[in-house]
């Protein structure tokens, strides 16, 4: 019999339909696995037996009345900073340790109204901060291809648990790079939908104007089955828009890629370098016309990226006050004792470095050098792409180009050099910055086995001509 | 390089209380940090332009400043979060 745990959505979605299964013992099958392989890979923070259980009783309910949609008894797991309500919500850290999300994220609600099976919550860094999940309060996800290394993050366990088979699909988020970064890691597709498509609300706030919550899955198809059920406007969060992102079948031979030159320079490892180039060059085989495109201020992404992030973040953590949430040190004397002994003991360092960063970049005297400046250098980047995506002025349809400089980094590597665990995020930052759509494909693996992604960049709301080319590009690479 | 002084005031500023050790870690690791961020010097001066909320219908709507009701049970589990309370006020420490 065949391992359920390999199925897509789809697959699954035609096993529940045809009866070969049901999606009781889908999820077993699931528990089974974590129960397995999760003491090694620690992809889940939370595993909800009962709950998943029950939904999967439910799910068979509606799956005998033939009525049901595809991610109807389809088990999946959320990262920990989206609410499910009656879970633990930690986002990796001490400080929600034992925080229980009083609601559903709208997310959540809609996956559920589709019947969907939740197995429990992923790892992830601390506050959804950092690109390589080690950074969680809860110790790091291991890669499934190599256990020495990251899965990369911050959606560390969300990409670790679809690619060791231990949930059909997954939901993240990205604020810099957080759901692109570690499926490239890990071998799977992940989704960064354009700021507004999907709604925040119940997801645990980082950097505001740049967070969002996508699909982490095993192929593009069931990408854009998650990517359909949880879009749309939402009244509760005014950032949200309804958009008619219709289905624009596209064809990889009609098509203007633009490969930007900025993307291509020292620092990029030279195995990650040709799985990009030869996926280009199969995409150019395929008809496709490849343009060179320059990016002129993306050099200074990194550097804006993490002022403006860590500027948003010491705004949104200010909520972790020691009184409101989860945990509060009861050995200070008054209030400001609260304060001060609560974050200093229940932020973890990378956390407390980011508040620092933000709260001195947005200080008297120093506003107008960084968090001024950033602003500014964030709307050159938003016209570098706007410029990129001008079809009527000779502009390209989508951009390819690594989703990382390097491989899975090994555990440790970098944890004593903050500096240089930014600088993965250097090809991811600048479409969060200019609040665009940008996917991870499995690109293909280096001779030890190690996956990299292509990233594919859209205009605003394009996520249907990601998703098209997407799919035809997951062919021709494999 | 960014003296004692002003990490010990930034932490004061943020609410956080640092360890002497980590203050010193700090110190090294904002200044490598703050230094990267010198680059932007070299970004091109821009001109104000228009943003992204308001080139797309209902973006950044706002909403009536008023109070929603909300289930007592919703109520109750919020209440439940704080790690200090009495009946349905959360209690916090002496202000001195």
């Amino acid at each position: 019999m065949v391992d359920l745990t390999e199925l897509t959505i789809k697959q699954a979605h035609e096993g529940l339909k045809s009866k070969k299964f049901t999606s009781v013992e889908l999820t077993k099958a699931y528990l089974d696995k974590i129960k397995t392989i999760d003491k090694e890979i620690n992809a889940y923070l939370l595993v909800d037996k009962e709950g998943a259980l029950t939904q999967a009783e439910e799910a068979d309910k509606k799956v005998a009345t033939g009525e049901f949609g595809m991610l109807c008894g389809i088990p999946c797991s959320i990262k920990d900073a989206i609410m499910v309500e009656g879970q633990k919500c930690t986002a990796g850290s001490k400080i929600l340790e034992n925080y229980v999300a009083p609601y559903d994220a709208t997310v959540i609600k809609k996956l559920k109204e589709q019947g969907a099976v939740i197995l429990g919550k992923t790892n992830m860094d601390e506050f959804a901060m950092g690109g390589s999940g080690e950074n969680s309060a809860f110790g790091a996800t291991k890669n499934p291809y190599d256990k020495k290394r990251v899965a990369g993050g911050s959606s560390s366990g969300s990409a670790a648990s679809v690619a060791g088979n231990e949930a059909c699909y997954s939901l993240g988020s990205d604020t810099g790079g957080s759901i692109r970064l570690p499926a490239s890691f890990c071998g799977v597709v992940g989704l960064k939908p354009t700021y507004g498509a999907v709604s925040r609300l119940g997801l645990i706030p980082f950097g505001s104007s740049l967070d969002q919550i996508g699909p982490v899955a095993k192929t593009v198809e069931d990408c854009k089955i998650i990517f359909d059920a949880i879009k749309g406007k939402d009244p509760a969060d005014s950032t949200s828009v309804e958009l008619e992102i219709g289905n624009s079948k596209l064809e990889i031979r009609n098509l203007r890629i633009g490969v930007p030159k900025e993307y291509f320079v020292k620092g990029l490892d030279p195995q990650v370098e040709k799985l990009i180039r030869d996926a280009i060059k199969k995409a150019q085989n395929a008809g496709a016309k490849i343009v060179e495109i320059s990016l002129p201020s993306v050099e200074f992404a990194l550097a804006c990226y993490y002022i403006i992030a860590p500027c948003e973040a010491s705004a949104n953590l200010a909520r972790f006050d020691g009184i409101k949430y989860g945990f509060s040190d009861n050995s200070a004397n008054d209030l400001r004792d609260v304060y001060l002994k609560s974050r200093g003991h229940g932020f973890g360092d990378e956390v407390k470095r980011r508040i620092m960063i933000g709260t001195y970049a947005l200080s008297s005297g120093y506003y107008d050098a960084y968090y001024k400046k950033a602003q500014e250098v964030r709307q050159l980047i938003k016209q570098d792409f706007a410029k990129a995506f001008d079809l009527s002025a000779g502009g390209v349809d989508l951009i390819f180009c690594p989703v990382s400089p390097v491989l899975a980094i090994k555990i440790g590597e970098r944890t004593n050099d903050p500096l240089s665990m930014y600088l993965m995020d250097i090809c991811t930052v600048s479409v969060n910055l200019a609040g665009l759509p940008a996917l991870s494909l499995p690109a293909g693996k280096t001779k030890d086995n190690l996956p990299v992604g292509l990233q594919i960049i859209g205009n605003h709301f394009q996520e249907s001509k990601i998703l098209d080319v997407a799919l035809q590009m997951e062919k021709i690479l494999t | 390089m960014i003296s004692e002084q002003e990490v010990k005031h930034i932490a004061k500023l943020a609410r956080l209380e640092l360890s002497e050790v980590e203050i010193k870690k700090m110190q090294k690791d904002l200044s490598v940090i703050l230094d990267y961020f010198d680059l932007l010097k070299k970004s091109p001066k821009v001109r104000p332009i228009i943003t992204q909320s308001s080139l797309i219908k209902g973006y950044g709507a706002t909403r009536k400043d008023e109070a929603i009701p909300q289930k007592r049970e919703v109520v109750e589990k919020i209440i439940a979060s704080a790690p200090d309370k009495k009946d349905d006020y959360i209690k916090v420490k002496a202000i001195f």
